[in-house]
């Protein structure tokens, strides 16, 4: 099959795919298909593997093992300039001595299409800085650099447009404002759109679809809400928002749930939400799922008794407490400031209860530290 | 791969032409000269004929009949190193940090004297400083200097030439290595408890090591070969072993002892730049 | 109840405290004007004595004329030094512009086999007594009987300029961004097109500084060129030569009208940079 790469639409198909460097393996045996048309966030800490795997698809670097496939075309050891494929890379990577409107039109330029003029002065249109056509990439801010880099790679109209840590050196408030933006852009251009970051709030705010990467290898993928309510693994509950994980032990079925002991106290959960592989698991609650009340008071759903409060912040919205349990635990609480009780004094006694639905069961053999201590700020590689 | 085997390639084909071009030029003539330096004249031929003999007698006759110019060479060369460390680093230092916009045309000034050329320029020294300007009969009439004291022609005017001739190559690798250090390191070592001087011991210089090295070794290289400075500024008293190969070659047409001096001369300077190199503990120089 | 303003006490420093300080401020700056007051005060005195109605050998000051700048090919051989002196640098220029760029690509672009060893061969002739480069190369020009002159003084500045061209340029590829190269690539440029309009135009203003640093060496160089260009008279050679009978106020007038003319120059270049940002 002689089919032209540059033509390939479709699917974005990542067959066992390994990538070493010498003894390091950066990326382990990764499959992945990224359907036509969708916003895909690639997610995971500094060092997982996430802005190899981008450059492999990208065509910056070749896979060690595996193919990587657009639609039917096998395009893993196509040169980067024969995919089409575009990238928003990190830090932008404008060309300094080009204008604005040549650094857009680049592309078009390398692919002998006519209507250039036209073309950049509607993307430009689109990132709203017409304007700043004849400038120079250094006269502008980093939030216009950023769109520029997007305007220049979607002027293409490629397959596939991976975002490389668009986003990283903007500051906050540019930055929310920026995500909402690239939302609606990928939706108005409809175009595939795969993004790499560490940063989970951004990959949830935009993202459809969500891999968690760790150790070069995927740890689950869905969209952000079944990640967050029903994490599979520890690193997943840990670097996706915080988690509460006690270590408890099946202790049979009620129906279509399970009914677990976490240190003598019984409690229950769903069947399909729980990952163990034998009877030892690690319940997960996330913080905000949790209601504190004075021990004594009648609560429906799971309860943990003999909770003291350890600490007591005040955060407005809400307020986290540190409840020390009498295994030696604390477990994060966050409460809503909505029902008009004063918040709770630390040293009290409280009763801990949740919906059952909302637990999820890890398996008992995970490290519940996973996901923890790694540095959300750190940069990529 | 198909793909990556131009790459292995292209390396060596871009060095190619100008390696191939470096090895008949410098490589093979110093192998020349190496073998030029061990030879002795051909008995009854002409001045400049000679035979090979293996004669590393050559070596130790030269040395021993120049060591005088070899010491003065390598004093001189010193010297004028330091000099041109000690005028050149406090101008770098004002140019990178205290000259706010008007940093690139100091810049360019720093050069700029190399383009009147410096044949020129110390010949211009020498007659400021000579018996006929103005600046000799002035201290004579002031008292500050002896009716038969001069300037010229002594050791001092030649390290002044040198120094001088030299300086922008001090100049401008300190420039470059100054201009990199990120001043709010400076304003954290005062932050930190350091005082001006301990700020510059513990922080500034250390940044600015490789400018330093680099600086040293661009002005003592040519100073410790020059000989211009000497037969101009100096008299036959300041002579250096430069201008004994010189006239080894164009005087006397003794082309195995101005080889055996020359290579001397390169390999006291090799091993001198290696041991520095290794003590500064700075590998990537070029 | 706060303190009306005037009556609140303003403290001032002490006008000794106040001096020590602005010196303390100043002294670089003072320090800079002695340096560069040194640096000049023989380009001013050659530019001075290029107005000297001298005759023959320029000394003593004699009277202003304005005779050597509108004749400056006065002295005998002196402009034919000149045109020599340029027609080297060119040379030299261009061949070492080429050759010590291809060569900084190679170092600073690729890892391969050899590298240390080629940043050695980089560094072994800018190591090496100008004396010791000129004069061995006289000796291999002997050996093949070649006579020295134009060629050989030509190919003896490449030798020496390579090196300085190679660590210009090297240090401009080195500040360049890799993912300029690869955003091009991505881009639809192909290795060919990536370079003719990303990397050479960044790099650009490098090999034009080398190229400037290669011609301005090979212009002012003395002591290669007096061991290889035989016969041939050169500006330095010419002024090295004159030195010994009094040089003629010509060559200051040439001395000055190059430096004039390099400050233009770079002044020239600096402003169109500027331009070009704004």
């Amino acid at each position: 099959m002689s089919v032209d790469p540059i033509t390939a639409r479709g699917d974005l198909r990542l067959t066992r795919i390994t990538k070493s460097y010498g003894e390091f393996t950066a990326v382990n045996d990764l499959s992945l298909t990224i359907p036509k048309g969708s916003f895909f966030a690639l997610l995971g800490p500094s060092g997982c593997g996430k802005t190899t795997t981008l450059r492999m698809v990208a065509g910056l670097e070749e896979p060690t093992v595996g193919s990587i496939h657009l639609g039917e075309t096998d395009i893993t050891t196509t040169r980067p300039y024969q995919r089409p494929i575009n990238t928003v890379f990190q830090n932008y990577a404008l060309f300094p001595h080009l204008t604005i409107f040549e650094n857009i039109a680049f592309g078009l330029r390398r692919r002998g299409i006519k209507d250039v003029k036209e073309r950049v002065d509607k993307v430009l249109t689109l990132v709203e800085l017409p304007h700043l056509a004849q400038r120079k990439p250094t006269q502008l801010s980093g939030g216009q650099q950023q769109r520029i880099a997007l305007a220049r790679a979607i002027v293409n109209r490629p397959a596939l447009l991976l975002l490389d840590e668009p986003l990283g050196a903007l500051d906050l408030k540019l930055r929310r404002q920026m995500q909402i933006e690239l939302k609606w852009i990928q939706r108005e251009v409809g175009l595939t759109f795969v993004h790499v970051t560490h940063d989970q709030e951004e990959a949830m705010t935009m993202a459809d679809t969500i891999a968690v990467m760790n150790e070069g290898k995927i740890e689950q993928m869905g969209t952000p809400a079944a990640l967050y309510d029903d994490p599979e693994t520890a690193f997943v509950a840990n670097f996706l928002g915080q988690s509460n994980l006690i270590k408890g032990k099946i202790d049979g079925a009620d129906g279509e749930n399970l009914v677990i002991d976490l240190y003598g106290q019984k409690i229950a959960m769903p069947k399909s939400r729980s990952h163990a592989i034998d009877t030892s698991l690690y319940a997960g609650i996330r913080p905000e799922k949790f209601r504190i009340t004075r021990t004594g008071s009648q609560v429906g759903g799971n309860t943990l008794t003999g909770g003291h409060i350890e600490d007591v912040s005040y955060i407005g919205v809400s307020t986290q407490y540190v409840v020390a349990m009498p295994w030696g635990q604390e477990l994060m609480v966050f409460e809503q400031n909505d029902d008009g009780v004063p918040p709770f004094n630390k040293g009290e006694e409280v009763l801990i209860s949740w919906e059952p639905n909302f637990t999820f069961g890890l398996r008992g053999d995970e490290d519940i530290e996973a996901g923890m201590e790694v540095n959300p700020q750190e940069l990529e590689e | 791969m198909r793909a990556s085997l131009p790459k292995i390639k292209t390396p060596y084909l871009l060095l190619f032409p100008g390696f191939a071009f470096l090895f008949i030029f410098f490589i093979l003539p110093i192998i020349n000269l190496a073998q030029t330096s061990t030879q002795t004249p051909i008995a009854g031929g002409d001045t400049g004929q000679n035979e090979q003999t293996f004669a590393f007698s050559n070596y130790i006759n030269a040395f021993i009949e120049n060591r005088e110019q070899f010491g003065r060479s390598f004093v001189y060369a010193t010297l004028a190193t330091i000099f041109a460390l000690a005028i050149a680093y406090p101008l770098a230092y004002a140019i990178a940090f205290k000259s706010g916009k008007f940093k690139n045309i100091l810049l360019v000034l720093v050069v700029a004297p190399f383009f009147t050329s410096f044949l020129l320029r110390t010949i211009a020294w020498k007659q400021i400083l000579g018996e006929e300007g103005f600046v000799v009969p002035t201290l004579r009439n002031l008292n500050l200097m002896g009716q038969s004291t001069t300037i010229t022609s002594t050791s001092v005017a030649v390290v002044a030439g040198m120094t001088y001739n030299f300086l922008p190559f001090m100049t401008l690798p300190l420039y470059a290595s100054l201009e990199r250090i990120d001043p709010r390191t400076i304003e954290a070592s005062g932050d930190l408890y350091a005082n001006a001087i301990t700020t510059f011991r513990r922080v500034t210089l250390p940044l600015s090591l490789p400018g330093v090295v680099a600086g040293t070794l661009l002005t003592f290289i040519p100073a410790a070969g020059d000989y211009v400075n000497a037969a101009i500024l100096g008299s036959p008293n300041t002579k250096m072993i430069g201008n004994v190969i010189e006239s080894r070659y164009f005087k006397i047409v003794d082309y195995p002892t101005a080889a055996a001096l020359s290579f001397t001369l390169m390999a006291a300077i090799l091993i001198l730049v290696t041991l520095y190199i290794r003590r500064a503990g700075t590998e990537e120089l070029v | 109840m706060s303190t009306p303003l005037k009556t609140a006490f303003i403290p001032t420093i002490p006008i000794k405290a106040r001096f020590s300080r602005w010196f303390g401020r100043n002294l670089l700056r003072i320090y800079m004007i002695f340096g560069f007051t040194y640096l000049f005060i023989p380009v001013a005195y050659t530019f001075v004595f290029s107005f000297n109605d001298s005759g023959k050998s320029n000394l003593i000051w004699k009277g202003f004329t304005l005779d050597n700048w509108q004749n400056p090919c006065g002295a005998p051989q002196i402009c034919n030094a000149l045109g020599n002196s340029i027609k080297i640098g060119l040379l030299a220029t261009i061949f070492s512009t080429i050759l010590g760029t291809l060569i900084a690509f190679a170092i600073g672009r690729y890892h391969f086999r050899g590298r240390s060893s080629s940043n050695l061969l980089i560094f072994l002739p800018m190591a090496t007594p100008e004396i010791v480069l000129g004069a061995s190369l006289l000796s291999l020009f002997l050996v093949f009987k070649i006579n020295p002159g134009f060629w050989p003084t030509v190919i003896a500045h490449v030798v020496f300029c390579i090196s300085f061209v190679v660590v210009t340029v090297k240090a401009r590829i080195a500040s360049l961004d890799p993912r300029l190269e690869q955003a091009a690539m991505d881009l639809y440029a192909n290795e060919v097109e990536t370079f003719r309009r990303v990397t050479l135009p960044l790099v650009a203003p490098g090999i034009a500084g080398a190229a400037l640093l290669a011609f301005s060496l090979s212009f002012d160089d003395f002591i290669i060129t007096n061991f290889n260009s035989g016969t041939l008279i050169t500006f330095p050679k010419f002024v090295y030569v004159a030195a010994a009978r009094g040089i003629p106020a010509q060559a200051n007038v040439i001395g000055s009208g190059m430096f004039f003319l390099a400050l233009a120059l770079v002044i020239a270049v600096q402003i169109v940079n500027r331009k070009k940002i704004r």
